[in-house]
């Protein structure tokens, strides 16, 4: 036993914020001051925090150190773990109440809201100790599955949980493995897609590094449940530090026999491996990524027949996301009743969300079902930086869209977000002041799909193309309000005749935000300019002369001297020289400089 | 991994591994050793360390054992609080072996050692 446990965030975003180092740094100084029997040090997965990270956690006061430095290691030691004072000037304000009390991580505005299921050990375990893991329930579920319960009796709790894909399409996962199950075949396989490739989106990779044992435990259940011996998770090669935890994991349960042959004394044998993906964001979508772990390029296939009863090497398969295995081990465990108890009528659970963008508290949040978006950004997130307005929050990455600041206390779940022309997606969560350009947003994501359509259909190669050029013709103002009308046209002939679901959501960001901010299409269309003053080619930047000084600072500051004028006198801008860099605005002391 | 009574049989023992990683529940028996410089000096270490050593063989888990610092009482020194069922007790001029004999009859059996409470001599 330990009388005192610093646990040190190892998840990507602290790790490249120095955390490993701090962690080191730690564990030298404890052993030094000859504590290393009392006090433990841990690296754990992910807090969610990320936006103040490097993070640590010393409990059992429950300090929340955010923003550490190697350099403060030092005084934590001497000051809290040696002398038992807490170093409060190192601690999460939102921590410390008025009277200059420590207040409980979970009462904070971050936490208060949250309940974690899928994220439950990230931040509270060792990722790379299968110990720990089992100290914390682990395998506990999957021991209760091959002993108490038939396959079908697995497949009835998940169906009767409610859980649906977390992938973002939201097929009842329970119906999909009956659907396997049912399928006849010599050898059957259990997948996992870790190819998180949704720009923004990171929730996958923050349970891989910080729970991994939970997605083993999982597919290794799916596995008895459909009769299948073998298993491959597909993570991308851009995460390393999930690959080598999983790796780790992996590793560990094949030493315990939790992988292997006659797991629990059993005759159920199970083995994982993994596979990495080359970064093709197509290799997320299902059929294309069975194809890559076979060994070939990339590509998807025509459905029917699905997966489950045609996949991996021709054989029935499933294929669930890394979220939708991290909440089966506590589905088992607590049962189907309890995971239905939270959220929705038609979406039970919870889901995790990467926050990013324009928000104050970037990080990765895990909230029921049912929780309006409002929530989320101003009590979770809170809200927008330099009190900006909030415009839209984009969801589901390229495939999904925008919502708008009028529909911002919508409940999410599935149907909801579908309804509202958007979709879950894996979670990304993207917010969007006024400073945004909506049709820039759009552009960015077309550009993205352009980039990523593999090229087998043409709808999705050439269609996807067409309509980005578009989008550039608007955002450089010589589109026609014929253009946006045949942009909508071409929108819906993409959805309708690409053959995988890359294709099929790729127009939805640009079907949205026309549908949302059309005024904001046709204000670059008809009076060429860009309301939010993002788009290069249609801004212009003036002297308003009542304002201006004529202290010679812009034009002194000007790289391509487009400005003159007298000194005392207001300057001018000559629009013809100018590049639209916006020093002259940044620099201008009396905000005598305006886009226009 | 042959059994399930295998697998519970290791996370009791890991158990002891991950206790004290949470804030004390109301329910919990908290134990707090005065380590202020006055505390170290007169031996509070090794009261600590036998502290956690016998709650690890007990395998106690309803426990947080941490340290504190300066209770202000430096000639009782080494001084251990114990807070159980709403009540504080404060132990005094505390050594390993009187630490242990703590555990047992006060946290598990729920008999103070009142020899060793303040107040008493």
């Amino acid at each position: 036993m330990f009388r005192s446990h610093i646990l040190v965030c190892g998840g990507t975003g602290c790790t490249s914020g120095n955390s490993m180092k701090i962690y080191d740094a730690l564990v030298d100084r404890i052993q030094k001051a000859g504590l290393e029997k009392e006090v433990h040090v841990t690296k754990t997965g992910c807090f969610g925090l990320c936006a103040y990270g490097p993070i640590m956690i010393v409990y059992p006061e429950g300090a929340f150190y955010s923003q550490v430095k190697v350099e403060d290691v030092d005084e934590i030691v001497n000051e809290h773990i040696i002398k038992g004072r807490i170093v409060t000037r190192l601690l999460y304000k939102e921590t410390v109440g008025e009277d200059g009390s420590i207040k409980a991580l979970n009462d904070t505005n971050f936490y208060k809201k949250q309940h974690r299921v899928a994220l439950r050990n990230c931040g509270v375990i060792n990722p790379e100790k299968i110990e720990e893991y089992i100290a914390y329930d682990g395998y506990e579920a999957l021991g209760k599955v091959l002993t108490e319960m038939t396959p079908q009796d697995v497949i009835d709790v998940i169906s009767k949980s409610g859980l649906r894909g977390r992938g973002g399409a939201g097929f009842p996962t329970g119906r999909k493995w009956q659907f396997a199950k049912n399928s006849v075949g010599d050898k059957k396989y259990v997948c996992c897609n870790a190819d998180e490739g949704d720009p923004g989106a990171f929730m996958d990779r923050s349970i891989l590094e910080g729970d991994p044992h939970a997605v083993i435990e999982a597919m290794a259940i799916a596995a008895y449940a459909i009769g299948s011996d073998q298993g491959y998770i597909y993570v991308r090669a851009e995460y390393p530090i999930a690959v080598q935890r999983l790796t780790i994991a992996i590793k560990q349960a094949r030493e315990y026999g939790l992988l292997g042959k006659n797991i629990f004394g059993t005759k159920f044998n199970f083995d994982l491996d993994i596979r990495l993906g080359a970064g093709a964001f197509v290799c997320g979508e299902e059929t294309a990524l069975m194809t890559s772990i076979e060994g070939h390029r990339g590509e998807p296939r025509p459905r029917p027949p699905f997966p489950a009863v045609k996949g991996l090497f021709g054989k029935p398969t499933i294929l669930n996301n890394v979220e939708t295995y991290a909440n089966i081990p506590q589905i088992i465990l607590k049962g189907a009743d309890w995971f239905a108890s939270m959220g929705t009528e038609k979406s039970r659970g919870t889901k995790v969300f990467a926050l990013g963008g324009k928000i104050h508290n970037t990080g990765l949040v895990e909230i029921p079902m049912g929780t309006t978006m409002r929530e989320i950004i101003y009590d979770i997130g809170g809200g927008c930086p330099n009190g900006k307005k909030f415009k839209a929050a984009q969801t589901g990455g390229p495939s999904g869209g925008c919502i708008p600041a009028h529909l911002i206390d919508t409940p999410i779940d599935y149907d909801n977000l579908i309804a509202i022309g958007s979709m879950m997606g894996s979670g990304g969560l993207i917010v969007m002041d006024e400073d945004n350009c909506m049709v820039d947003i759009a552009k960015f994501f077309l550009e993205f799909t352009v980039d990523e359509s593999c090229g087998k259909c043409t709808a999705c190669r050439i269609g996807t193309k067409r309509l980005y050029e578009m989008l550039c013709k608007v955002t450089d103002g010589t589109a026609t309000m014929e253009d946006l009308d045949k942009m909508e046209e071409l929108c819906y002939y993409i959805k309708e005749n690409s053959l995988c679901g890359l294709g099929q959501t790729a127009p939805n960001p640009v079907l949205s935000t026309l549908h949302y901010f059309r005024d904001e299409y046709e204000a670059h269309v008809r009076d060429k300019r860009c309301p939010a003053g993002v788009c290069k080619k249609l801004l212009r930047y003036q002297v308003v002369a009542d304002k201006c000084k004529g202290c010679t600072l812009c034009a002194r500051n000007c790289p391509v001297g487009a400005i003159s004028g007298t000194v005392k006198e207001p300057h001018v801008i000559d629009p013809n020289k100018c590049i639209k860099c916006g020093v002259c605005m940044e620099k201008c002391r009396f905000g005598a400089i305006i886009k226009a | 991994m042959k059994s399930l009574e295998e697998l519970r049989a290791l996370r009791e023992k890991m158990k002891s591994q991950t206790d004290n990683r949470s804030v004390a529940g109301s329910d919990e028996t908290v134990i707090k050793v005065g380590m202020a410089t006055c505390g170290i000096a007169a031996g509070a270490r090794p009261v600590l360390e036998a502290l956690l050593d016998e709650a690890d063989k007990r395998q106690l888990h309803n426990i947080s054992i941490s340290q504190t610092g300066c209770i202000g009482m430096c000639r009782l020194e080494p001084i251990v609080e114990v807070f159980k069922d709403g009540q504080k007790y404060t132990y005094i001029h505390m050594t390993a072996d009187k630490a242990r004999q703590v555990i047992a009859d006060h946290v598990v059996n729920g008999n103070p050692c009142k020899e060793y409470l303040i107040g008493e001599n």
